[in-house]
Order: structure tokens, then C-alpha cells, then sequence
């Protein structure tokens, strides 16, 4: 195998293990803050108990995201020089400015959060909480920031590299690179904000979904049952407004995509020929024969999403030479299963939220059950979103413009395809660092490859084991007293008819 | 701001970001390498271990930021030395993440197989990490093969030659030997009895590996010395660093810790200020010819980007060191174990 194939492997297994923490951090920040302020204001122990131990768990996947997240800074050195002497200029600042602002206010919070519960005033605890959400959502903008330029760059321009007042040749070749011009337009860049808001989204949805998942287990088994349930509920509101607000984000997006990236969004889509398109809910994309197998379609749908009318043409993959076109089997079928799971997630916290109003969700047993699967459906949707970003952007790592003529015509060359201008884009093949070679690469993805599997067994493992302790009874100092406290303080009548099972559980009863 | 006055400026906030890291992350780092010759029982594991618990992630900070600021302000470089350095750099990442989840799962299951296993962890990562970043040190201040755009010719074989081995161990005992005081520090009884030998055996180590490093870069590594000759002024470095070693013994046998741990960071300090004049203006230096080397200048983002990063610096600086000072303050004192411990 050669580098460039070896290097996104490495790239791809290491972000998305990696990815598989910061959405779960920062939803689950969220949620943290919202239990917290609820205890500062009300002073009912629970919801210190649950503050704490979600902090207890938020803190074990904080840390393996901290020390996955370090890889993904010095990889774009090890294994994208060339990548990174192009977009330097741009594309560092990016993250320079992440580790700033983001990843100082974070870790320095983090500490306050996880082992200061005792040194400090819940007030200053809540503050720290409340300022570790706000370094993770932070990071988050960078990053993305940084993303979205290589998808569709703005505020910089290309110049030739020189070398002591001469320009500079490798292999009689000029060499170019990106430099800033406007730094506003380069983190306002087109798609940006609906990148920034759609992640943000989806880390909502992974973060509340996990709670929601260790909740209805232990309303399950009927353990911490108070606890459980306003951690669910608490979840399922963020839910349930996330799974909506990711399909209108998801639509102006893919407009986006659209307007920028055309060929990505035509692989999406499987989308072969320009002309009026249909939205294709299930198939295989077959690159042989340019055609959808066992397709199933709404005729003229993706014309109407993208134009409101069912027959204006959509641009497909035959505008762009075979060596411009991404793939088309990946970014299609991670698209649509994202967008199938997404859509499963609004039936579920709608019907969730329905019978949470009705005063039935909690002996809705199978409901219950689904919940406690459906956190790998959000995080499986999550990785799927950015499988279909990045594979869609390929063969690019930056992506060069497209142009529209005014009346919404694409601007092809006399060929009547896309002519990119190769100087002001970088293929992903010519990314890779040239010192290095596959034996190394090769063996860093084994390297990382069986950390990781560790890594993910030992996180799994150690998970479960606190899932299985719980949360601390509110505080043994007062014991009975705090049971009567708790108990008043919950019960609803118009729900205690619909408790699942008698509350026989030890643990419970000694809270 | 003129370009030659950024790259200048944007050099010494390398130097600033570097130290920052070898200071805080140095102790966290010495403490790994200590924890198993000095921390006997469980007990005294877990007061290792949260002695750095709440300090070490922000402290690693500092080289994400010190990496990220590479990136942005000297784009070149960062390509050369993290690509010419490939498989050390791998290793190094694989200790890093090594060190970190040792901490967090160690404590998670009190059974003695699992304690062990992730000890070594802890131990290990420490150790690789230290080495590594010496390795890297030497052979940038050595030099290496480079071509015209800055690619390094030489392979992961050819880094660990004796040069680059000293500098990594001299790393390794410099962060033993400052993790040892700060431990003393946070420590209390018979277990801060016993680090006083480790002190005194790393402070042996370190001022052996000092002095061969110091001979060795005297006399086979010209170009690190050239500066010295051209800015007389630097043999200050030199003084200081002297000092600051051998004030270390001093305070060890008064009995002032804290003066000593001041002064191993003052050590470590003055390291990283010999690294860098060592250096200028060169980042990597090319050992096949002078001119491939990749120096501040042809390696700088232009100016524009090096001055919207120094306004990011200048406004978030600030803010870093504000909440740094709340994180030590208020975990400050002698380390113990309670129910949020490791």
C-alpha cells in the first residue's frame, strides 16, 4: 500500500476514535451545567448527586478524548507536510488560536470540576462547570473553522514561497502556498456556520442520548429512580429539540454543499446526470453503469429541496472530469443512513416526549429499551456525518471554487465539464509528507490500531463499572433525614401510579 | 510590524511556549519516572499520582498551544520536524496518551494486576515522552540532512546516534530530578523522607549528563556554539545555569525545597534558552548545507498571519495565566486523598 492511502487510514482511525469523545463531553457539558444551576437554585441533593456522578463519567471521557485529541494536532506534520507548508499560514492559526482560547480555559476548569467539589463554593464549582462547556464548545469553533476552510475556502490567497528574494523551485517547480488576507472572511468562510451549528447539534443529540441510555437502564432495573428520570428528562428536552433542529440545519446545509461543492453533493445523492433529480431514499450508486441499483425514489425530491420545484435540472457528476469526482459509495451510504438515523431520532423523542407528557413514558418498558441502544445509532449518525464530509471533499484536502454564472447556470469549460484551477486547490495525493515512507505509516496504524483497541476495550469496561455503582447516595452524613428530605421533595402523585414496579431497591431506599 | 521583527518576536513565544510545557508538564512528566522507585504502597502511588492529578492535562496544554503555534507561525518547520521526525514522534504520541489514561483508569478497579499494569503504564509513557523529546532537541540542534523544500534525509535509525541519546537522558534525569522536589513538596512523613536519596540520585545523573552534553556540544557540534561567539552575551545562559545546578545540593542540605525546586526550574529555563540560542536563527539545521537550513525567516507565515497570532497571544496570554493561577492556588498544599482522588 502506498503513503497517501496509508496516511488516511491512520487519519481516519484516529479521528474517529477520537471523535467518539469531544460530542459526548460537550453534550454531556451541557446537560452538567443545567443539573448544577438546578442545584444551586433549588438545593434539592439530587441534583448534586447527579452532577457528581455525571461529572465522575464526563471525567473518563474527557480524559481519553484529551489524549486521543494531542495525535490529531502533530499528525497533520508528520504525515500531510506538504499539506501543511500549503495551508500553514491559515489553517494553523486556526488551531493556535484553539489551543488559546479553548484548550487552556478547558483543562484548567476541568481540574476545578472533577477534584475541587471540596475546595471551592458551589458557586464557583457551577462556575467552573459552566466555563469547562464553554472550552469545549469553543473548540469545537476551531476546529471547524479550520474544516471548513479546506471545504470551501475564503480570506486568503494563493502566492509563490520564496527563498532568500528567489522564487522557490522543488523539482523545477514553483511551490505555492495559502496566505491570509481577511481573517474574518477566512473564520466566517461560506460554510462555517452551518458546519459549526450542525456539529454542535449532533454532539447534542450523542451527549443527551448517552444519558438517556444510562437512565432507562436504571429505570429498568428500577434503581435511582428519582436520579434516572430527571437525568432523562432533563436529556430528553435537549433531544428532542436537537433531533428537529439537525434536519432544518442538515437542509440549509446541504444547499450549501450544493452551491460549493457540487460534486460532493451529487455523490450524496448518487446523482449521475444533470437534469431534473430525485431523492433517492435507498439504493446502491453503481459507477459502472452511472445508475441507482434497487433504487427507491421520490421523483423530482432533490430538485425540490434544492430549487422548491420538481423539475428544475441539479448538477450531477458528469460535469466533472473522473479524476475531479469523489467517490460515490461511501459519501452516499453515509449519508443516508446519518439522515435515516436522524430521522429515526425525531420519531423517537417525539413519541419519548408525547408519553412523557401523558405520564407513561416510565412504564413504556420497550421504549425504554430502545433508549438504551439508540446512543450508538447518535454516535454511528455523528461519524457518518463526517465520513460523508471528508470522503465527499475527496480528491481534494482543499477544495478549489466553483463558479455560478447569475442565473444560477454552472460555469463549465468547453468540454462541459468543471475546469478547477489546480493552483488554487491541493489534491490529496500530493498532501503527504514526502520524508516519510508506507513501512512507517504502516506501522504507526498498527501502533495506533492496538492502542486504541485497548484503549476502547479499557473505556468500555471501566464505563460499565460505574454504570453499575451509580450514583453516591446524596450524603451518608445525614442519612435518614436526607431520605425524608428526597422523598418529599419528589414525589408527584399524579406519577406515582405509574412507577415501574414497587421501590424495593436497596440502594434507593437508603438514599 | 516589520517580517524579520515578527519572526524574532514569534521565536522568543516559541521559547516562552516551550519552556512553559518543559516547566509544568517537566514535574508531571519526573513524577512518572520517580513513582516507581520511590512510591512503595498503593497508598503512596495515589499520592504520586495526585500530586500532578488536577494540574498535568492543563500543563500539557502547553505543547498543544507550543505544536499549534508551530503550525500557524513557522509552517515550514512544523512540517520538517514533525515528518523528519516521524517515527520518535509516533512513539512520543504513544507515550503521551500512554501517561494519560494511566492516570485516569489506574485507580478505577483495586485490583493489583490492573494497579501494576497501569503503573507501568504511567511509568513508561513518562519515561518515552522525556527521552524523546531530548532525541528531538539533539538532533535539531545537531542538525540532519534536509533537501530544498525542507524534508528531512535521514531516517529514525540515524536520530538515536549517541548525540541525540545523551540529550534525551539528560532530559529524562533534568524532569526526574525537578518531579522529585516538587513531589517533596506535596509530600509529608516517611514517603517524603525517602525521595530525598532519589533527589540527590538524579541530581548525580543529571549533573553527569549535563557536563557530557556541554563537552560534547563544545566540542563536535560547531554551529551551536556560533552564536556564543557572535553574541558574548549568551555565556550568561551558561552562568545561570550553573548556578542554578549547583544551588540545588545547597538547598537540599539546608533543607529549603522550595528554593531548590526554583531553581530546577530556573535549570530547565536556562535549557530551553540554550536550545534557542543554540538555534537562532535556524530551526532545523541542514548538516549536508548550510543554506537548505529551515531558518525563522524562510520558514515564517507571512505578516499578516504572524500579526493576527501575536494579537491572539497578546489577549489570550493573559487569560491562560489568570486561570492557571486559579488552578494552582486552589489546589495548592500537600497533596491527600479524598473520594474525587484518583
Amino acid at each position: 500500500m502506498d503513503v497517501v492511502l496509508l496516511s488516511r487510514i491512520q487519519f481516519a482511525l484516529t479521528i474517529a476514535f477520537h471523535y467518539i469523545f469531544p460530542p459526548l463531553t460537550i453534550g454531556m457539558a451541557v446537560v452538567m451545567v443545567f443539573l448544577e444551576g438546578r442545584f444551586l437554585r433549588t438545593k434539592q441533593p439530587i441534583y448534586e448527586v447527579a452532577a457528581k456522578f455525571w461529572t465522575k463519567v464526563f471525567a473518563l471521557n474527557f480524559a481519553i478524548g484529551v489524549a486521543t485529541g494531542i495525535v490529531m494536532e502533530f499528525q497533520f506534520g508528520t504525515n500531510w507536510a506538504t499539506y501543511s507548508r500549503f495551508v500553514g499560514d491559515v489553517f494553523g492559526s486556526a488551531l493556535a488560536a484553539e489551543g488559546i482560547f479553548a484548550f487552556f480555559l478547558e483543562s484548567g476548569f476541568l481540574a476545578i470540576l472533577v477534584f475541587g467539589w471540596d475546595r471551592v463554593s458551589p458557586a464557583m464549582h457551577f462556575f467552573s462547570t459552566l466555563m469547562v462547556a464553554v472550552g469545549s464548545i469553543f473548540s469545537s469553533v476551531w476546529i471547524v473553522v479550520a474544516n471548513s476552510w479546506q471545504q470551501t475556502p475564503a480570506g486568503h490567497h494563493i502566492v509563490q514561497m520564496m527563498r532568500d528574494g528567489e522564487p522557490l523551485m522543488v523539482d523545477g517547480q514553483p511551490v505555492f502556498r495559502a496566505e491570509i488576507v481577511d481573517f474574518w472572511a477566512l473564520v466566517f468562510n461560506p460554510s462555517t456556520m452551518h458546519r459549526l451549528v450542525h456539529v454542535w447539534i449532533g454532539a447534542f443529540i450523542v451527549g443527551s442520548f448517552f444519558i438517556m441510555s444510562i437512565s432507562a437502564y436504571y429505570l429498568l432495573r428500577g434503581r435511582h429512580l428519582d436520579f434516572a428520570r430527571r437525568s432523562f428528562s432533563g436529556a430528553l428536552v435537549l433531544a428532542t429539540v436537537s433531533s428537529l433542529a439537525a434536519l432544518i440545519s442538515g437542509h440549509f446545509q446541504a444547499n450549501n454543499v450544493y452551491r460549493y461543492q457540487p460534486a460532493k453533493l451529487a455523490a450524496f445523492e448518487g446523482h449521475y446526470t444533470t437534469g431534473p433529480a430525485d431523492m433517492s431514499l435507498f439504493g446502491i450508486p453503481d459507477d459502472e453503469t452511472e445508475t441507482i441499483r434497487f433504487n427507491i425514489a421520490v421523483p423530482g425530491g432533490l430538485s425540490f429541496l434544492l430549487h422548491e420545484d420538481f423539475s428544475t435540472p441539479v448538477v450531477g457528476l458528469d460535469r466533472f472530469r473522473p479524476e475531479d469526482r469523489p467517490p460515490t459509495l461511501l459519501p452516499f451510504a453515509s449519508y443516508h443512513i446519518m439522515i435515516g438515523l436522524g430521522m429515526a431520532f425525531i420519531a423517537l423523542t417525539l413519541t419519548a416526549s408525547f408519553l412523557l407528557w401523558r405520564g407513561r413514558l416510565w412504564n413504556t418498558r420497550w421504549l425504554l429499551w430502545v433508549f438504551v441502544f439508540a446512543v450508538g445509532g447518535a454516535m454511528v449518525s455523528n461519524q457518518l456525518g463526517w465520513v460523508a464530509a471528508e470522503v465527499g471533499r475527496q480528491p481534494w484536502i482543499v477544495h478549489p471554487p466553483v463558479e455560478w454564472t447569475p442565473d444560477g447556470a454552472l460555469v463549465v469549460g468547453p468540454s462541459g465539464v468543471v475546469e478547477y484551477d489546480e493552483t488554487v486547490g491541493l489534491r490529496t495525493v500530493d498532501a503527504v509528507s514526502p520524508s516519510v515512507d508506507a513501512g512507517q505509516v504502516l506501522g504507526s496504524v498498527i501502533g495506533f490500531g492496538l492502542i486504541y483497541l485497548l484503549l476502547g476495550t479499557v473505556w468500555v469496561f471501566v464505563l460499565d463499572l460505574k454504570i453499575r455503582h451509580g450514583p453516591d447516595a446524596p450524603d451518608d452524613s445525614i442519612g435518614s433525614v436526607g431520605d425524608g428530605l428526597l422523598e418529599t421533595a419528589t414525589r408527584r402523585p399524579t406519577r406515582a401510579a405509574g412507577m415501574t414496579g414497587p421501590r424495593n431497591d436497596s440502594e434507593d431506599r437508603k438514599a | 510590524m516589520e517580517f524579520e521583527t515578527l519572526c524574532i518576536i514569534w521565536f522568543l513565544i516559541e521559547g516562552v511556549l516551550l519552556a512553559g510545557y518543559a516547566v509544568l508538564d517537566g514535574f508531571d512528566l519526573g513524577v512518572g519516572i520517580l513513582h516507581p522507585f520511590v512510591a512503595k504502597t498503593d497508598t503512596e502511588r495515589r499520592l504520586s499520582m495526585n500530586s500532578i492529578g488536577p494540574l498535568w492535562d492543563g500543563n500539557e496544554v502547553w505543547l498543544v498551544t507550543f505544536g499549534g503555534a508551530l503550525f500557524a507561525a513557522f509552517p515550514n518547520a512544523y512540517a520538517t520536524v514533525f515528518s523528519g521526525f516521524y517515527t520518535a514522534f509516533m512513539l512520543l504520541l504513544f507515550a503521551l496518551i500512554f501517561r494519560a489514561v494511566s492516570l485516569e483508569f489506574r485507580s478505577k478497579i483495586a485490583s493489583d494486576r490492573w494497579r501494576r499494569f497501569w503503573d507501568w503504564g504511567f511509568f513508561g509513557g513518562s519515561f518515552l515522552a522525556s527521552l524523546l523529546f531530548g532525541v528531538a532537541v539533539g538532533n535539531a540542534i545537531a542538525g540532519m540532512p534536509l533537501d530544498a523544500e525542507g524534508n528531512v534525509l535521514a531516517s529514525v535509525l540515524d536520530q538515536l546516534n549517541p548525540y541525540g541519546l545523551l540529550v534525551g537522558l539528560m532530559t529524562v534525569s533534568m524532569f526526574a530530578l525537578h518531579g522529585g522536589l516538587f513531589l517533596y513538596l506535596r509530600t509529608e512523613g516517611e514517603f517524603q523522607a525517602r525521595l530525598r536519596d532519589w533527589m540527590w540520585r538524579s541530581w548525580g545523573l543529571f549533573l553527569v549528563t549535563f557536563m557530557l552534553t556541554t563537552f560534547y556540544t563544545v566540542a563536535k557540534v560547531p554551529r551551536a556554539t556560533a552564536n556564543f561567539e557572535h553574541y558574548p552575551a549568551l555565556v550568561g545562559l551558561v552562568v545561570v545555569a550553573i548556578f542554578a545546578v549547583a544551588n540545588i545540593p545547597r538547598c537540599l542540605y539546608w533543607g529549603r525545597p522550595g528554593q531548590a525546586f526554583l531553581s530546577s526550574t530556573v535549570v530547565i529555563v536556562s535549557q530551553v534558552a540554550l536550545f534557542g540560542a543554540a538555534l537562532f536563527p535556524n530551526l532545523v539545521t541542514a548538516s549536508n548545507d548550510p543554506a537548505l537550513s529551515v531558518t525563522i525567516f524562510n520558514a515564517a507565515s507571512s505578516v499578516k498571519t504572524l500579526n493576527i497570532m501575536l494579537l491572539i497571544a497578546v489577549i489570550g496570554m493573559p487569560f491562560v495565566l489568570t486561570y492557571s493561577g486559579i488552578i494552582y492556588w486552589t489546589f495548592r498544599g500537600k497533596v491527600t486523598i479524598g473520594e474525587h482522588s484518583y
